[in-house]
């Protein structure tokens, strides 16, 4: 039949045409990427246009969020957003690197893989039923258990004392934290596991040939080897930290303010979009939330992209000595 | 106590805390899993797949959300799915080593970790405001742009697997690059690909966030694509707020059922991979 391809102009005619139009459509596909971020920015730019003309550099700067006045200020969320995000990352590293460890040097090989398929079956979760979960099993059990011991104890210490001051809610910023940690563990620890994979095993060899212990070559061979990537991995669940929303909308408490006690409800960015888009009326209103929105955006894509950039730094470096 | 023992004693704590670390991270699923079964499957019965979601106090079921959730999953991957399965070929084949190429992979990168909220917005201000009102299909295009970057990078990383022998022995038989790769490097990647697709189908059966904006919800059934349809996961978010114990017992069944589709979706996946693996050793 491809003889006979060869010797018929026409049919020959007819292949190039449709490598032509095959070429191209997978073309257009790839660059439709590039669009589709493109048309993200540029639509959440204007939306939030009006926002930014009428309330100018404020809107960066104040906490009011009073849609009756029309007074909208960024503040509290993105406060909000920070704290829990910088909280769940405290939690979740210490953890992610337990779970990476177990896995490439502990566990015998017949656990490695049903464990390891576990922890990432965590990450397949939705974030609606972390959300309820910690609503309805989490959050009273901080409420019962935990809070009152952190008010009593580390209340009435001087400087951090603030932080756990009032009453114990359950829902609020640490509630948050802890369900956002839960969520970003299996992110991060299947990142460190597989940079922990990359180092190479002469490496680890002659420092167990010197005589070091399990712990001293991990923390004194693997992890310096491993560092870029594993900032990599963090930086990838502080990303998704930062723009989880259903989970942190359940247990937040969604109120804007700032308040000094992690025990007090607060609110995120998301979590604002989350309760108040579908029912913001009036311009400022919705173009206020979109506003928010943007600056989600820009706090992730420039996290998001510091990661990337240095997980492919370390890759560029694992091609160039093998 | 002497230094070799304190080494040895720093060992068996870093250790110990690792394992403790692996069992908190166990524990959780296992804690999730159970309050699901333990709350949901009260709900579970026929009724549940067969009756509309009631008003508060009455009795119903999921079955327009189920519908909604389905008819939004399967249209999103039939977006979302190809053009993906395009833009990886272009990576992996095409433009292989093209400038262009290291931008689109860093791009979709990035798309893939962005805030699913932000991609409802983005088609709220898209379709939503231009239409003028919320609707399945403006539902269904969000969950393809998150499904998407999934399927180009799952499908860029099996194309490459595919070896370049096979690939030279079609050129070298005259085929144009196209049928080489329709005619020989799909079906090479085959279950490759079909897991990146579950993975993807996993992906967005389970989001929330881009619908609440775009499908929003709908109490009746509804097959009407340019209208508001109802889905599991804001019937969930809604349901689960809600002080009337009927709409909370809806919300964990719902929650069970999507759940555990996820969770057979993902191991599925798995089992393709790993049945790829075995079958390449042989």
């Amino acid at each position: 039949m491809n003889t006979v391809a060869a010797i018929d102009p026409r049919h020959a005619a007819g292949q190039r045409l449709r490598e032509r139009v095959f070429h191209g459509a997978t073309f257009l596909a790839a660059v439709l990427v590039l669009a589709l971020l493109g048309g993200v920015a540029v639509s959440l730019l204007a939306g939030s246009w009006p926002a930014f003309v009428h309330f100018k550099l404020s809107f960066l700067t104040r906490e009011i969020w009073n849609p009756v006045t029309e007074q909208f200020g960024a503040l509290a969320p993105v406060y909000g957003t920070l704290v829990t995000s910088f909280l769940a990352l405290l939690l979740a590293i210490p953890v992610s690197l337990g779970i990476a460890i177990f896995l490439t040097e502990m566990a015998p090989a017949w656990l490695k893989r049903p464990v390891g398929v576990a922890i990432e079956l965590l990450a397949a979760v939705p974030s609606i039923i972390y959300g309820i979960w910690g609503l309805f099993v989490l959050a009273p059990v901080l409420q019962r258990h935990v809070q009152p011991w952190l008010i009593a104890w580390l209340g009435p210490l001087p400087l951090i004392g603030k932080l756990f001051q009032g009453p114990p809610y359950g829902i609020g910023v640490l509630t948050a934290s802890f369900v956002l940690a839960i969520m970003v563990i299996p992110f991060i620890s299947a990142v460190m596991r597989d940079v922990f994979e990359t180092v190479p095993d002469v490496l680890k060899e002659s420092g167990y040939g010197l005589g070091a212990t399990t712990w001293e070559v991990i923390w004194q061979v693997v992890i310096p080897y491993a560092r870029t990537g594993m900032i990599g991995g963090i930086m990838l669940g502080l990303g998704r930290a930062l723009g989880e929303t259903m989970a942190v909308t359940f247990v937040i408490g969604n109120a804007h303010r700032i308040g000094s006690s992690l025990l007090a409800p607060g609110t995120t960015i998301s979590a604002s979009i989350a309760n108040e888009f579908t029912e913001a009326v009036g311009e400022l209103y919705s173009s206020s939330l979109i506003a928010l929105g943007a600056l989600l955006f820009l706090i992730t894509f420039s996290v998001i992209a510091a990661a990337r950039f240095m997980l492919l730094r370390l890759e560029r470096r694992a091609l160039s000595s093998v | 106590m002497n230094r070799r023992t304190i080494r040895q004693l720093t060992n068996v704590l870093a250790l110990g805390l690792s394992g403790l670390a692996t069992a908190i991270g166990l524990f959780l699923l296992g804690a999730i899993l159970w309050t699901l079964i333990r709350n949901g499957l009260a709900g579970v019965s026929l009724k549940l797949f067969t009756a509309m979601t009631p008003p508060p106090g009455g009795s119903g079921g999921l079955l327009n959300a189920i519908y909604g959730s389905v008819v939004m999953t399967v249209i999103g991957i039939l977006i979302g799915g190809p053009v993906g399965m395009l833009a990886g070929t272009y990576l992996a084949e095409y433009g292989r080593s093209a400038r262009i190429s290291a931008l689109i992979r860093f791009v979709n990168d990035v798309l893939l970790s962005a805030p699913s909220i932000i991609i409802g917005l983005f088609v709220y201000e898209l379709l939503v405001v231009r239409m003028g009102h919320f609707s399945a299909i403006a539902g269904a295009v969000a969950l393809a742009i998150i499904a998407m970057p999934v399927t180009v990078r799952t499908t860029e990383d099996m194309l490459n697997l595919v070896p370049q022998g096979m690939k030279d022995a079609s050129t070298a038989m005259g085929a144009y690059q196209w049928r080489t790769i329709t005619n020989v490097i799909y079906p090479a990647a085959r279950s490759g690909i079909l897991t990146g697709l579950l993975l993807a189908v996993a992906r967005i059966s389970g989001e929330t966030a881009p619908l609440l904006f775009t499908a929003l919800n709908n109490q009746f059934w509804s097959s009407h694509l340019a209208a508001p349809m109802a889905n599991l996961p804001v019937v969930i978010f809604q349901f689960a707020l809600s002080p009337y114990p009927n709409w909370q017992q809806l919300a964990w069944s719902g929650a069970l059922l999507i759940t555990l589709s996820i969770l057979i979706l993902s191991i599925s996946a798995r089992l393709v991979v790993s049945s790829l693996n075995s079958g390449g050793r042989h």
